[in-house]
């Protein structure tokens, strides 16, 4: 009998262990995400496993790129420092549930805004900090000027698990073009594929095909086509439940935006503390308590602007002066005739 | 009384503990999908998947269902499991019997394909085939004819079509063929037994193999054709044929990884399966005057066979679930179909995963069921 007593009591200890556990996760308090972020002392960011100008690391780890900087900047909003940031690379199939598992806080990689993806999945999109569209790559001797030459049978390589395998689907069914979808889980391996002849087209967005013609053998022979077949804007992802942290990611995102709207850099930005326009003191954190909201201080912004810099500037160091795409196109600001638009910091 | 509670109480309170834990962990998931704003549920199945296969057995567009998406990739596992079982099978056994052979090169050739190809990690095998071997091949247009009419290039090998008239007949004709066979063989068992006398049943079968279908064409009107691929133009510098049949690089570059690879876990299963025989059941027999070869087929083979079935069952299940390392180059398989595409579409972790998990374990409990049955057939009937 004693023995089985003991027993007993085990088993109840185990699930005392397991639910004290469970509890923790289950009350989902008002910003956990931040608590735990402050707690921990970096920020969990996903990324791509290497796409130049939007994450890519170099040789000793350091990573760079447009979806590389919102991270930095939310790690200099929460934490005051923008290095205070763990990288890890996701591939297309695994961001999502990276993100809904609690693995990381922010998804930023070059991930499409679209209706099922924010409604269904447990995510919630916090902006666009790349507008972008789905185009082919061909090789130039093949003398293909436009995606109207495509013939039946054309090999088409690409990545897994991307809303690119649905708009190739839509673009060559709506021409009754029979094609082959060779689909490849790395973006490695795809352009390896490509690269090897394998398929005659490669297709992904605009921007990635720019970044990934530079790893290829010879990329003055490949010439991106000039139709685009979708809309793809590319942006921050964050998991659903925990408002305030949407809004950390979505305000730091809109002030480096808002920060290059008004010619506020990372080199200007202490001086613009003494500017005549209230809403340039606003963005510095001369004026008004928009941290408060956060739970975060008042030079919130104004750490992101000297550590990360505005949009324009993270622009031009990893997307133009990198060469892959020196032409903003609609990454424009609205003032400039692009696109980019965000709700006023006030 | 106390004799049974000491029996039972701890079995119940397992079997109590296992459910509890099953349950808790259900509820634990379905608490932090609701947190999180995720749905459960299997309607997804039957939506449309918008997105296209490269390679399919049946018939699929994007229009089709996810759940016909998940039969795409389920036949796409199937078959590469296949064929690769059949050709590891059949090398293993020449590889395995090679290694016992009394020849010096031929013995040590065979030990060096093993040691070679089963420590290499699969993975980095399937790259080697996939990126360094067959992309070694010619482009469309500058590929050779082998046999004359199957083309072998970067984009896949190009195989004849067969373009069947009454293809029923033939197939009748083949099924009459086996059924006759069998007779054939339960008669030769039977002249055997009661009257002694042995007739060649294996030169009958071959001749009414050939002969049934063959007489097929002659009077049952049936007709084959071939459809050769013929190269045509993609652009000024890209070519690909149409006609005929298509083999996906992907394909072939997985068939050759699995197999080569499973091929020297079989040989050693073969091998170790013919040393198992004791060396006095061979002398034995040649005692009694069989021959060689009635030796091989009556005498040792029967008693390995008992000792080569089990693991190479293993081996087999093995190769089936190393198939879903399909993924990593493309093939269109039931991992990269519906646990990857599928479930990035639809967002459907837990659906999806526990499905292609269930999947697979039917597969292997098949596979095994097949094999244990034929293991039961073989071995030793006490009388």
């Amino acid at each position: 009998m004693f023995k089985i007593i003991k027993q007993l009591t085990s088993v109840v200890a185990m699930f005392a262990v397991l639910f004290a556990f469970s509890t923790e996760t289950m009350a989902a308090k008002k910003s956990k995400t931040l608590e735990n972020t402050k707690k921990r002392g970096f920020v969990r960011c996903g990324v791509s496993q290497g796409l130049p100008g939007f994450s890519n690391a170099d040789e000793s780890g350091n990573w760079t790129g447009i979806d590389v900087d919102v991270c930095r900047a939310v790690a200099a909003a929460t934490l005051g420092d923008a290095t205070k940031v763990k990288f890890t690379p996701l591939s297309a199939k695994e961001r999502f549930t990276a993100l809904t598992s609690g693995e990381i806080d922010i998804l930023s990689r070059n991930t499409t805004w679209t209706l099922s993806r924010d409604a269904d999945i447990g995510l919630t999109f916090v902006g666009v900090n790349f507008y972008d569209g789905q185009g082919f790559m061909v090789r130039k001797g093949s003398g293909i000027a436009s995606t109207s030459e495509f013939k039946n049978g054309t090999s088409v390589c690409t990545n897994l698990g991307t809303t690119t395998e649905l708009n190739m689907r839509d673009f060559f069914d709506s021409r009754g073009i029979s094609y082959e979808p060779v689909v490849f889980e790395k973006a490695d391996e795809v352009v390896a594929a490509y690269d090897a002849g394998r398929c005659d087209t490669y297709t992904t967005d605009k921007s990635g095909l720019a970044a990934q013609r530079t790893k290829l053998s010879a990329p003055d022979d490949h010439v991106v086509l000039p139709e685009t077949i979708s809309k793809e804007p590319l942006g921050p992802v964050v998991r659903q439940g925990d408002s305030v942290w949407e809004d950390i990611v979505r305000w730091s995102l809109n002030t480096m935006i808002e920060a290059e709207e008004y010619g506020v850099n990372s080199s200007n930005a202490d001086m613009m503390k003494t500017s005549n326009n209230p809403a340039i003191k606003r963005l510095v954190g001369a004026e008004g308590e928009l941290g408060a909201a956060f739970g975060l201080d008042n030079e919130w912004n104004l750490r992101i602007i000297k550590q990360v810099g505005n949009y324009g500037e993270s622009y031009k160091r990893n997307i133009a002066d990198t060469g892959i795409l020196p032409d903003r196109g609609p990454n424009e600001l609205w003032t400039k005739g692009g696109i980019l638009y965000v709700p006023p910091a006030r | 009384m106390n004799n049974i509670i000491k029996k039972f109480i701890p079995q119940i309170l397992a079997i109590l503990f296992v459910v509890l834990i099953f349950g808790f962990l259900t509820l634990n998931a379905q608490t932090n999908m609701d947190n999180r704003g995720i749905d459960f549920g299997f309607g997804f199945l039957s939506q449309e998947s918008s997105f296209d296969v490269q390679f399919s057995l049946i018939e699929y567009s994007g229009s089709d269902s996810y759940a016909r998406a998940f039969l795409v990739g389920l036949l796409n596992t199937l078959l590469v499991s296949f064929i690769s079982i059949i050709i590891c099978t059949i090398l293993g056994v020449i590889i395995g019997v090679a290694r016992l052979s009394s020849n010096y090169l031929i013995k040590n050739s065979a030990a060096w394909y093993v040691e070679f190809f089963r420590n290499i990690p699969l993975l980095l095998q399937i790259f080697f085939w996939y990126y360094a071997a067959l992309r070694a091949l010619p482009m469309p247009e500058k590929a050779n004819a082998w046999f004359g009419v199957t083309y072998m290039t970067v984009k896949g090998y190009y195989i004849p079509a067969m373009v069947w008239e009454n293809l029923n007949v033939f197939l009748y004709c083949g099924l009459a063929a086996i059924i006759a066979i069998i007779v054939l063989r339960n008669y030769a068992i039977k002249l055997r037994d009661t009257q002694g006398k042995q007739i060649p049943v294996f030169l009958y079968s071959v001749a009414l193999l050939i002969v049934l279908p063959l007489l097929s064409f002659l009077f049952g009107g049936v007709s084959l054709d071939f459809e050769i691929p013929e190269l045509k133009k993609l652009s000024k510098i890209s070519y690909i044929y149409e006609g005929g049949i298509s083999l996906p690089p992907e394909l072939i570059a997985l068939v050759l990884a699995l197999s080569l690879y499973t091929s020297t876990f079989v040989a050693e299963c073969v091998r170790a399966g013919i040393e198992g025989v004791s060396k006095g059941q061979k002398e034995a027999a040649a005692s009694v005057g069989l021959t060689p070869n009635q030796v091989l087929k009556l005498v040792i083979m029967p008693q390995a066979l008992r000792i080569i079935i089990p693991p190479t069952t293993n081996q087999y299940l093995n190769l089936t679930k190393n198939s879903s390392l399909a993924a990593a180059i493309a093939y269109p398989d039931l991992v990269l179909v519906f646990a990857g595409t599928a479930l990035m579409q639809t967002g459907k972790a837990i659906e999806i995963v526990s499905i292609t998990m269930l999947t697979y374990l039917t597969i292997s409990l098949t596979i095994a069921a097949i094999m244990n049955w034929y293991n039961k057939k073989i071995e030793i009937k006490e009388k």
